[in-house]
């Protein structure tokens, strides 16, 4: 159990959640299983860690069915379950970094950013961009675009890594747009966990050298080992 | 206060045993607490060759349940012999291998192949496999599994030519999906099944109405959790009531409560799925629950109160 400090609609239905712990160390990119008090939904919701300064714990959610919904209800003074920091998370990587985010998957790039040394920030939204701002002291250089796709400002054959958190169909592009180029690119993966430690074979992936579990061998693949055509939620 | 259970001449700690499909191997729960507290831990579903799973959806929640096809994906018997053992050597709980299969070869092969192994480790003092639970009853598998759990004479095939590949100790899990679950049970005591663990997950169905198609691409797919409770726990009475060999009692239980049901049903251990999920710490709670539970109500020993409902 957990101290929430704060829990604010930060835009529309996207949320920013603050809570107090004694927080091992954790790497960018890995993420918690999140669950309220109450026995529904049954299962925990897996939710990257936005931010993490020493007792400081962020998570940026939105409210996408009902286990978000009910999370959003509680406020400072209540409490939260966490099991983690799991998963595998961002590789510490050198060199010339873009990282890039689509709506609410920026969620684990401002930690990404505070780890890495001075990135190129990509951040595309559908309608209104939130939390750009919290980006600008991290970044070589930030990038906000509104409707489209943020992937047309990216350069890929500039950069020797690309790390991409968003939707699929995001992913999926970034990776086609990086094949035959040296630019490493890695993709946060979503699917729905049971148990988030690795114990299940729920969130099964097929990789190019074979299955692989979302929550203990990523969320964070290598861009060419996924195999695209077999994803699904 | 004794919580102590046998199965088959072999102890248990206490009555709590992880289900097969939900603890794994047992060792990402390490890490999270002393699974050496735990009764028993029964592995994931083994078949003779790895399988890969099913692809799509494999997993949805429903009204106090959940519902998963993940189609025995496993590295197959051979890898499990050979990485899993070397933490399950380490480890206090009974170990039962959850035995799956498409064909009655493949679950004699798996049998003698666990059964020879746990010989060789015996001979050298380690220590192997406790206990095999057949598993006749995957409904998330097209070509077998639940295929042989359904009808009595079919299954009979399976148990007796499986009882003959093994000497060891052999649990047989049973579908609620059977058309005679009593039947069924009554049937592995025929066989010389040493217990029978039940139930597995009901085959059930969630259509996806904007994509008009079902959520898995198997169409069914196996609803458990607390959702199954009240039926398992019936179902679990009534085969108690009709077999001599041990009951391991199961089906959505989160709680203490839920444990000392299944033994007033007739259980003589339970086994713990679903709860897993929702409670990453559910071994360590459960006991502590069930202590509590027996010190405020004076009970001893289980033997107290197992089969009470008449
Ligand atoms: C490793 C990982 C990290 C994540 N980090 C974040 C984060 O930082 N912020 C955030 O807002 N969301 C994050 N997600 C997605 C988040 O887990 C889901 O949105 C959430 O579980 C939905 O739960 P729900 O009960 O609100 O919605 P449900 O009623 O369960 O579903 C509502 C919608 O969300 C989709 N959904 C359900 N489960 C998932 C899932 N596991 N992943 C993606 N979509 C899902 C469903 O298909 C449906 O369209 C992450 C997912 C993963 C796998
Ligand atoms: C994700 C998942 C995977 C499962 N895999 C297996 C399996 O491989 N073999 C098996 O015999 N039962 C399997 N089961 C069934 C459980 O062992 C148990 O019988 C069932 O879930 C009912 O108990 P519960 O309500 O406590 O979960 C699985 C269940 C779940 C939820
Ligand atoms: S969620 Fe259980 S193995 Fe990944």
């Amino acid at each position: 159990m957990h101290t929430i400090l704060s829990n604010e609609r930060i835009y529309d239905n996207i949320c920013l959640m603050t809570v107090v712990g004694d927080f091992q160390a954790a790497r960018m990119g890995q993420f918690y299983m999140l669950r309220t008090s109450r026995d529904a939904p049954l299962l925990s919701r897996p939710i990257s860690i936005h931010n993490l300064e020493q007792d400081r714990m962020q998570f940026l959610y939105r409210i996408a069915g009902e286990g978000t919904r009910l999370m959003a209800e509680l406020r400072g003074g209540d409490s939260i379950k966490l099991a983690g920091p799991l998963g595998n998370g961002f590789p510490q990587v050198k060199g010339r970094i873009a990282l890039i985010g689509g709506g609410i998957g920026i969620a684990p790039l401002l930690y990404a950013a505070r780890q890495l040394d001075k990135p190129d920030v990509y951040l595309g939204f559908q309608k209104q961009p939130y939390l750009t701002e919290a980006f600008t002291p991290y970044a070589n250089q930030l990038t906000v675009q509104i409707g489209g796709s943020i992937l047309e400002e990216v350069n890929f054959s500039h950069y020797d890594y690309a790390i991409v958190c968003g939707p699929l169909g995001m992913l999926k592009e970034a990776a086609r747009m990086a094949e035959g180029l040296e630019t490493k690119v890695y993709v946060s993966l979503e699917k729905r966990m049971a148990c988030g430690v690795g114990a299940c074979y729920v969130c099964s992936v097929m990789n190019k050298n074979g299955n692989r579990k979302v929550c203990t061998d990523g969320p964070v693949f290598l861009a060419k080992e996924v195999e695209w055509h077999e994803l699904s939620l | 206060m004794n919580l102590a259970c046998n199965i088959a001449g072999i102890p248990f700690r206490n009555p709590i045993v992880m289900a097969s499909g939900t603890f794994g191997f047992g060792q990402e729960y390490a890490r999270l607490y002393d699974i050496n507290q735990l009764g028993g831990i029964v592995s994931k579903g083994l078949t003779l060759n790895p399988r890969r799973g099913n692809t799509g959806t494999r997993i949805w929640e429903t009204a106090g349940g959940m519902m998963n096809s993940v189609g025995l994906e496993n590295p197959g018997i051979d890898a499990f012999l050979a990485e899993e053992m070397k933490f399950w050597e380490t480890i206090e709980p009974v170990r039962i291998a959850n035995l799956g299969g498409s064909s009655i070869e493949d679950y004699v092969l798996g049998a003698v192949k666990i059964t020879k192994d746990t010989g060789e480790r015996h001979n050298t003092h380690l220590r192997g496999v406790d206990m095999i639970e057949l598993n006749i009853s995957c409904p998330n598998v097209k070509e077998g599994g639940m295929a042989f759990g359904i009808k009595t004479e079919v299954a009979r095939e399976v148990i007796r030519e499986v009882r003959q590949a093994t000497s060891l100790p052999l649990a047989v899990k049973l579908s609620p999906n059977a058309e005679n679950i009593v039947d069924m049970a009554v049937m592995c005591e025929e066989e010389g099944a040493d217990a029978v663990s039940l139930v597995n997950t009901f085959s059930g169905m969630t259509i996806d109405i904007h994509q008009r198609r079902s959520v898995f691409s198997n169409l069914y797919a196996g609803l458990s959790g607390p959702a199954i409770k009240p039926i398992a726990l019936r179902m679990v009475h009534q085969v108690a009531r009709q077999v001599t060999i041990p009951v391991m009692g199961m089906g959505g239980i989160t709680s203490a409560s839920d444990i000392i049901e299944f033994i007033m049903a007739g259980a003589e251990v339970v086994q713990v799925g679903t709860y897993n999920f929702m409670n990453l710490r559910a071994g360590e709670n459960l006991l502590l629950g069930l202590h509590n539970f027996m010190e405020q109500e004076n009970i001893q020993s289980l033997d107290e109160i197992r089969g009470i409902i008449g």
